[in-house]
C-alpha cells in the first residue's frame, strides 16, 4: 500500500493522507486517478469533491481561522477549551480531542467503519484522514482494529489482491494479471482467484454459483417433490395430494384451475356426459402430460448431473484418506530396499486421481449448464474416457496394489496414472477451447 | 471519561430549551425528574397541515451520547398523522439514526421534526403501519429503516 502511495506521490505532490482518500475512492487504481486528475486539469477541485476531500491548495486559509481565538467550546461536550486542545480536519470543525478519540472509537469500534469516517459535524461528509486518527488514538486495541480495516478495505478494493478463504489464514495472495486463474496459499490452500472457491477448471466462476445456489437450494426437496407431486397441468404450480378426492382445483389464485389428477386433464367433461378419463389418451390430456413430462424432465436432467457431481465430491473425500493407506505402502516398499524418490511414485498417483477426481466432479456443473450441439457430444466421449480411467486407477490403488511384486506395481500404476492424466487434459483443452471459439451454447 | 461530560452536554441542552427556546418547542418541566430522558412540546407551524395542533416528543439518551443518537419518540394521546410516523409514536427520520451526528443537539431534533411535519402534503399514516406496530421492538433504534423518499 505505502509502495503505491510513493510512486504516485512522485507524479502528484499532494499530501500522503489526502491522496490515500483520493486513491480508496478510485478503489486503488492509480492509473485511473491520474487519468481523472489530469483530466480536469486546472479544475482539480472536483475530484477532491467527489472524494470528500478538502483540496490542498485551499486548506491554507482555514488554519488561519482556528488559530484565532484562544478559548472555543466544543459543539459535542459543550466544554470550552484552549485552541489549542481543538483540532479539526481541513473543512474548518473542530472538536476537542477528547469528543473526537471517543467519536472515532465509537465509529471504529461499533461500526466498523475506516476508510470512510466522516467529520462528525452534521451533514459533513469530508472523510478523517489516518494521521488524524494515529494521532488522536492512544488505545492500542482500537489502533490495531483500524490498521487491520484499512488493510482490508485495501485488499477488498484491490482487484489484483485477494484474502485467502481458509479459515483463519491471514495471508493475502497478489495476483499477476487479472484473469481467473488457480492460486495456491502458502498455507496449502488453493482456490480461483476470482471466486475464492476451490479450483473449478473447467466450469466458470457464473455457472458454478449458479449450480452451488441450486443445489443448497433444492437437491434434497427435490426428489421428494419428484415422487409425491405431480404439476398443475396451467401453471405449472406443483401440488401434492393429500386427500381422496381426484376433482383438483389448483390453489395459485391466478390460476384455479381445475383438473382431473389421474388423466390431467380438464375436468369439466368429469361431471358431464362426455366423460372419459377411463379412455386412453384423450387429446387434451396427452398435451398436459407432454407438459408435465417435460417439467419433470428438467428435474431428472438436474438430477442426473446432481448425482453424478454429488458423487465425485464423496469419493475425492475417500481418496484423501487413501493418502495415509499409501503412505504405509511406501514406508514398506522403504523397507524392501527402494530409495524415497522411487516410491514417490504412489503419492503422485493419488495427487493425480484426486486432480482427476475434482475435475470430473467441476465437469458435470459444465454439462448441465452445455445445451447439445456436436461439440457436446465430443466433451462427453472425452469426459466417459476420463471417468473411465480414473476409474481404473483408482480401483487399482485400493485393491490390486496388495498381491503383485512391487515392480510390477509401479509398472502399472505408472501405466494408468500417465493415462488418467492426459486424459483429463484432453478433456479440459477441449473445453477451453470450445471457449475460445465461442463452441458452447448454455441452457436456460 | 465520557460519563462525566454526558451529563453536562444533556443538562446544557436543557437549559438552553429552557430559558432560550426556539418559535415552536417548549421543555415539559415536570418531565425531568427522571435522568437520562426529558419531554419537549413541540407545535405544528403556522399555515401547515399540524398548525394549532400540540405534540409531545420523548427523548431518551443512551450512555454513549451523543456519539450514538438519542431514542425519539412522539407521545401522549396526541400522535401525528404523517407518513412518516407510526401510529405507536416512532419516527422514520434518517438524522435519528444513521445520519446522526454528535454534533447535532435535541434541539436540532426538534426543528427537524418541525420541519417535516411542515413539508407534509397529506395527512396519513405510513402504508405499512398496521404491519409495523404489530412486529416492531419498543426500542425505534432497532428497526432497520428504510428511507424511501426525502419529498415528505
Amino acid at each position: 500500500m505505502t509502495d503505491m502511495l510513493n510512486e504516485v506521490q512522485d507524479i502528484i505532490n499532494i499530501p500522503s493522507t489526502t491522496l490515500r482518500i483520493l486513491l480508496a475512492h478510485f478503489n486503488w487504481d492509480k492509473e485511473l486517478l491520474l487519468e481523472r486528475y489530469y483530466e480536469y486539469e486546472g479544475n482539480q477541485e472536483r475530484i477532491f469533491a467527489d472524494a470528500h476531500v478538502i483540496s490542498p491548495f485551499r486548506s491554507a486559509e482555514h488554519c488561519k481561522q482556528q488559530t484565532s481565538c484562544s478559548s472555543i467550546s466544543c459543539e459535542i461536550c459543550c466544554s470550552s477549551h484552549s485552541a489549542s486542545f481543538m483540532t479539526g480536519l481541513d473543512c474548518g470543525h473542530i472538536f476537542c480531542k477528547d469528543c473526537w478519540a471517543t467519536y472515532l472509537a465509537v465509529k471504529i469500534l461499533d461500526e466498523g467503519m475506516s476508510q470512510m469516517i466522516s467529520c462528525p459535524a452534521f451533514d459533513c461528509r469530508i472523510i478523517v484522514d489516518d494521521s488524524l486518527v494515529m494521532q488522536l488514538i492512544v488505545d492500542k486495541h482500537i489502533l490495531q482494529k483500524y490498521q487491520h480495516l484499512m488493510t482490508n478495505s485495501f485488499v477488498e478494493c484491490n482487484s489484483l489482491l485477494k484474502w485467502c478463504p481458509a479459515p483463519d489464514c491471514h495471508h493475502v495472495i497478489k495476483l499477476e494479471y487479472k484473469e481467473t486463474q488457480p492460486v495456491k496459499c502458502d498455507c496449502g490452500r488453493e482456490f480461483c482467484a476470482e471466486c475464492s472457491e476451490p479450483w473449478h477448471d473447467p466450469v466458470k466462476c457464473m455457472h458454478l454459483k449458479k449450480w452451488l445456489k441450486k443445489c443448497d437450494d433444492d437437491s434434497e426437496t427435490s426428489n421428494w417433490i419428484s415422487a409425491n407431486t405431480k404439476e398443475c397441468p396451467k401453471c405449472l404450480a406443483t401440488i401434492e395430494k393429500v386427500g381422496g378426492c381426484n376433482h383438483m382445483v389448483c390453489r395459485n389464485q391466478s390460476c384455479k384451475h381445475e383438473f382431473c389428477w389421474v388423466c390431467l386433464g380438464p375436468w369439466d367433461p368429469h361431471g358431464a356426459s362426455w366423460y372419459n378419463c377411463n379412455r386412453y389418451n384423450a387429446v387434451d390430456a396427452r398435451k398436459a402430460r407432454d407438459i408435465q413430462e417435460r417439467s419433470r424432465q428438467m428435474l431428472q436432467r438436474y438430477l442426473f448431473y446432481c448425482n453424478r457431481y454429488m458423487n465425485h465430491l464423496q469419493s475425492l473425500k475417500f481418496e484423501h484418506k487413501l493418502y495415509a493407506r499409501v503412505k504405509r505402502k511406501m514406508d514398506e516398499m522403504q523397507c524392501l530396499n527402494m530409495t524415497w524418490i522411487e516410491v514417490q511414485f504412489l503419492k503422485t498417483a493419488v495427487d493425480i486421481l484426486c486432480q482427476c477426481r475434482q475435475t470430473l466432479m467441476y465437469t458435470y456443473v459444465f454439462a448441465f449448464f452445455l445445451e447439445r450441439n456436436n461439440q457436446s457430444i465430443i466433451f462427453e466421449e472425452n469426459q466417459a474416457d476420463c471417468e473411465k480411467a480414473t476409474e481404473m486407477l483408482s480401483e487399482y490403488l485400493e485393491r490390486d496394489i496388495t498381491t503383485a511384486s512391487v515392480a510390477e506395481i509401479k509398472q502399472k500404476v505408472q501405466d494408468k496414472y500417465r493415462y488418467c492424466d492426459t486424459r483429463r487434459n484432453v478433456l479440459l483443452k477441449h473445453v477451453h477451447e470450445g471457449y475460445d471459439e465461442d463452441w458452447w451454447e448454455y441452457f436456460e | 471519561m465520557a460519563g462525566c461530560f454526558v451529563q453536562k452536554r444533556i443538562q446544557k441542552e436543557i437549559l438552553t430549551l429552557k430559558n432560550s427556546p426556539p418559535p415552536g418547542m417548549k421543555l415539559c418541566d415536570d418531565s425531568l425528574s427522571s435522568p437520562g430522558q426529558f419531554m419537549v412540546e413541540v407545535k405544528g407551524a403556522e399555515g401547515t397541515l399540524f398548525a394549532g395542533e400540540e405534540f409531545k416528543l420523548l427523548f431518551k439518551f443512551g450512555q454513549s451520547y451523543p456519539f450514538d443518537s438519542p431514542q425519539v419518540t412522539f407521545v401522549g394521546n396526541q400522535i401525528p398523522v404523517h407518513p412518516h410516523v407510526y401510529s405507536n409514536g416512532h419516527i422514520c427520520l434518517s438524522i435519528l439514526t444513521e445520519d446522526w451526528s454528535p454534533a447535532l443537539s435535541a434541539e436540532s431534533v426538534c426543528l427537524s421534526i418541525i420541519s417535516m411535519l411542515s413539508s407534509c402534503s397529506e395527512k396519513k399514516r405510513p402504508p405499512d403501519n398496521a404491519f409495523y406496530i404489530r412486529t416492531c421492538s419498543k426500542n425505534p433504534k432497532n428497526t432497520k429503516w428504510w428511507f424511501h423518499d426525502d419529498k415528505v
